[in-house]
C-alpha cells in the first residue's frame, strides 16, 4: 500500500481532527501560513510532522490547540477533539472557561525551545504545582507535592530537585520538566513542537526513549514537529510532510521512507546523508554531483 | 610537516570558581592533530567535549595552556598576525550573528580584500568581490554587492561567510557547525560548496560538528572527542561502520537512522512486558 492519503485501519479511532484548516497571518500583504489542511490524530500513536522553517508547521499546531494570536487567525476549518468519554468538542468554538478547561487538560503541549520556558524565578515545585492549583483546586498541599515527585520520577529527573530553579538545571533536565508539566494531566493528546531540537544528540535520544516509554504506559496521542525526518521515522506510526502551507504527503513512516511518493519528500529524504548506507548526493563520492536547482533561493 | 596545519599536545584549562574554591576544567587534554591541504578533518563529539575551544586556539581567539599550533611545521605565532589570518579562516556556526547587519555584503567581503592585499584598485575589489560571491554560487554576484545581510536567507549568509573566509586567500578553513543552524533542504548544498572549493583549490578544512552522518561523508578523516581527549580517530568509514570505543558507539547509537524503523518502539514494548512478567 503506498497511497498518499492517510487510510486509518478500521479499528483505529481519531483523539483529533483537523478538517480544512486554513490560518492567515493578517499583515500586509497577508501570509497563508496554512492551506486547507486536513490531519488526523489517532489515539495512542505518533504523528510526526515535518517541513522545513516557514512551512507552517507550528502555525497548525498552535491552530489545533487554540494558541493562535493576532495576526494569526484562522480563516476557515474545524478542529474536532474526540474526547475518551465518547463526546466530541469543537476546539475552533471553545471560548473562556471552557477552553481554558480544555488546554493542557485534553491536550497539551510541550514548546519551541521549551528549556527557557521555565520560568528562571519559580522553582520547580511551583511550576509543576501550578498546573493542579488551577485545573486541580481540591488538591491539597501534600497531594500536590506527591504527585510532582511522581512526575518527575516518571520523566527521570530526581524529584529531590524539586526545590531547584531553572538555572540549576541542565538543558536535557529542564526538557524533562517540561515534559513533565505537559503530563501532569494525563491529556490524550501531547503536541511537541521541535522538543529535542537544541539538545545534544545523546541526551535527545534520552529524552525520545523516555518518550515511547510514556507513550506505552500511558497510552496519550502525540504529534511530533521536527525538521529531522530520520527521526520521525525511527520513532513515529505515521508522518505527514509539510510545504508552504500544505500537507504535500501523509503515510505511514515506513511507506514515507521506503516509497516516498511526492517530490518533495524524496527532496528532504535526500538531504539527509545515510549514517551507514551510501553516500547519496554528496560531492565527495568523486562523481561530482550538480549543484542541484541552488537550494538558497526561497528560503 | 610542511604544508599543513598541525596542533601539537594541546591543552586548555578553564579555571572553574565554585564558592571560594577553585576547580580546573581540562576543556582540552593532549590533542594533535594535522590538517593537510585538500583534505577534510572532522571532529565530533557532544557539546562540552572540547571541539570548539580547538577551534578557537587554531584561530588564536583563545591561547593554549601548553601544547603548540604549526604552520608550515613553524610555531604559529603566539598572537593572530595577519599573515597568520590571511591563511587560516574560520566560518562560524551561526550565519544570523557573524555577518554584521549595518554593513552591506560587498563590504564583508572587501574588508579582508583590503587588509590582505593593499594595493588593489577600487575596481579591481569590485571584481574580485563580485567572483568571490560568484564562486560560492550567489550568482549574479553584482545583485548581491548592496544588498544587507537582513535581505538574504540562511544559506545564502552562511555562503557569504565562506566567500568571506575565502578572500583573504586562506589555505586552511575551521569550519564551527557551519550548517547546523540552517534548514535541512540547504545543509547538503552548503556542505557540497565547501567540497567543492575544497577539491579545486586544495583547501584544508577542519569541520566541527555533531552529526556523524555528514561527518562521515565529508570528511575524510573523523576525531572523535570526549571530555576533551580524542578517544578515537581513523579514517571516516572506518570510525563510523566499526567504533572501536565505547563512546563512539555511543554516539552512533544516539544518532537518528531511519534503517531502524520501529525499533525503538518495540524495544520499549518488549521492556514493558519484560517488566511487567
Amino acid at each position: 500500500m503506498t497511497a498518499g492519503a492517510s487510510s486509518p485501519t478500521a479499528a483505529a479511532r481519531p483523539v483529533l481532527t483537523a478538517r480544512e484548516v486554513s490560518i492567515t497571518y493578517e499583515v500586509n500583504p497577508p501570509v497563508e501560513a496554512v492551506k486547507d489542511v486536513s490531519l488526523t490524530l489517532e489515539r495512542g500513536e505518533i504523528l510526526g510532522l515535518a517541513g522545513e522553517s516557514g512551512c507552517g508547521k507550528t502555525t497548525l499546531a498552535y491552530g489545533m490547540n487554540r494558541l493562535l494570536k493576532a495576526p494569526a487567525v484562522m480563516r476557515s476549518g474545524q478542529v474536532t477533539f474526540h474526547d475518551a468519554s465518547g463526546t466530541d468538542i469543537d476546539v475552533t468554538t471553545l471560548d473562556g472557561e471552557a477552553l481554558r478547561r480544555f488546554r493542557w487538560d485534553k491536550v497539551s503541549m510541550v514548546f519551541q525551545g521549551s528549556m527557557n520556558s521555565l520560568n528562571p524565578v519559580m522553582n520547580v515545585r511551583t511550576q509543576l504545582g501550578d498546573v493542579f492549583t488551577t485545573h486541580r483546586p481540591g488538591m491539597s498541599r501534600a497531594e500536590r507535592d506527591q504527585r510532582c515527585a511522581e512526575l518527575l520520577d516518571l520523566v527521570g529527573v530526581d524529584p529531590r530537585r524539586m526545590s531547584a530553579f531553572p538555572h540549576e538545571l541542565s538543558g536535557g533536565m529542564r526538557q524533562r520538566v517540561m515534559i513533565a508539566m505537559a503530563l501532569a494531566l494525563e491529556p490524550q493528546v501531547m503536541i511537541m513542537d521541535e522538543p529535542t531540537t537544541a539538545l545534544d544528540v545523546v541526551v535527545q535520544r534520552g529524552i525520545v526513549r523516555q518518550l515511547m516509554r510514556l507513550r506505552e504506559r500511558l497510552g496519550f496521542a502525540v504529534i511530533f514537529i521536527t525538521h529531522d525526518l530520520p527521526l520521525l521515522i525511527e520513532i513515529s506510526d505515521r508522518i505527514a510532510i509539510m510545504k508552504d502551507g500544505r500537507i504535500v504527503e501523509e503515510a505511514t513512516a515506513e511507506e514515507i521512507y521506503r516509497t516516498p511518493q511526492d517530490a518533495y519528500t524524496r527532496q528532504l529524504l535526500a538531504s539527509f546523508p545515510s549514517l551507514t548506507g551510501a553516500r547519496g548526493g554528496f560531492v565527495r563520492s568523486g562523481s561530482p554531483v550538480e549543484p542541484g536547482p541552488t537550494p538558497a533561493g526561497g528560503q | 610537516m610542511s604544508g599543513s596545519l598541525e596542533v601539537r599536545n594541546l591543552h586548555k584549562d578553564f579555571r572553574l570558581r565554585n564558592g571560594v574554591s577553585f576547580s580546573t576544567l581540562h576543556a582540552v587534554a593532549d590533542v594533535s592533530f594535522a590538517v593537510e591541504p585538500g583534505r577534510t578533518v572532522a571532529l565530533v563529539g557532544e557539546s562540552g567535549s572540547g571541539k570548539s575551544t580547538i577551534a578557537r586556539i587554531i584561530t588564536k581567539l583563545e591561547t593554549p595552556t601548553s601544547g603548540e599550533v604549526l604552520l608550515d611545521g613553524r610555531p604559529a605565532p603566539r598572537h593572530a598576525t595577519r599573515e597568520y589570518r590571511r591563511q587560516v579562516q574560520m566560518v562560524f556556526q551561526d550565519p544570523f550573528a557573524s555577518l554584521n547587519p549595518f554593513h552591506s555584503i560587498s563590504h564583508h567581503i572587501e574588508r579582508p580584500l583590503r587588509l590582505h592585499h593593499p594595493g588593489l584598485s577600487a575596481d579591481q575589489l569590485r571584481s574580485r568581490v563580485v567572483e568571490l560571491l560568484e564562486r560560492v554560487h550567489l550568482t549574479p554576484g553584482e545583485t548581491y554587492l548592496e544588498r544587507r545581510p537582513h535581505e538574504l536567507s540562511g544559506g545564502q549568509r552562511q555562503r557569504v561567510a565562506i566567500a568571506r573566509a575565502l578572500a583573504p586567500g586562506a589555505r586552511f578553513v575551521v569550519a564551527d557547525e557551519p550548517v547546523s543552524m540552517l534548514d535541512v533542504s540547504i545543509r547538503v548544498g552548503v556542505l557540497n560548496l565547501l567540497a567543492d572549493l575544497q577539491r579545486a583549490e586544495g583547501l584544508g578544512v577542519l569541520y566541527i560538528t555533531h552529526d556523524l552522518a555528514t561527518a562521515r561523508h565529508f570528511s575524510d578523516e573523523i576525531l572523535v572527542m570526549y571530555r576533551g581527549r580524542i578517544v578515537e580517530r581513523g579514517p571516516s568509514d572506518e570510525v563510523i561502520l566499526n567504533p572501536r570505543h565505547e563512546y563512539t558507539r555511543k554516539l552512533r547509537e544516539a544518532a537518528a537512522d531511519p534503517d531502524r524503523l520501529g525499533q525503538l518502539r518495540d524495544e520499549v514494548r518488549g521492556e514493558m512486558t519484560g517488566g511487567l512478567a
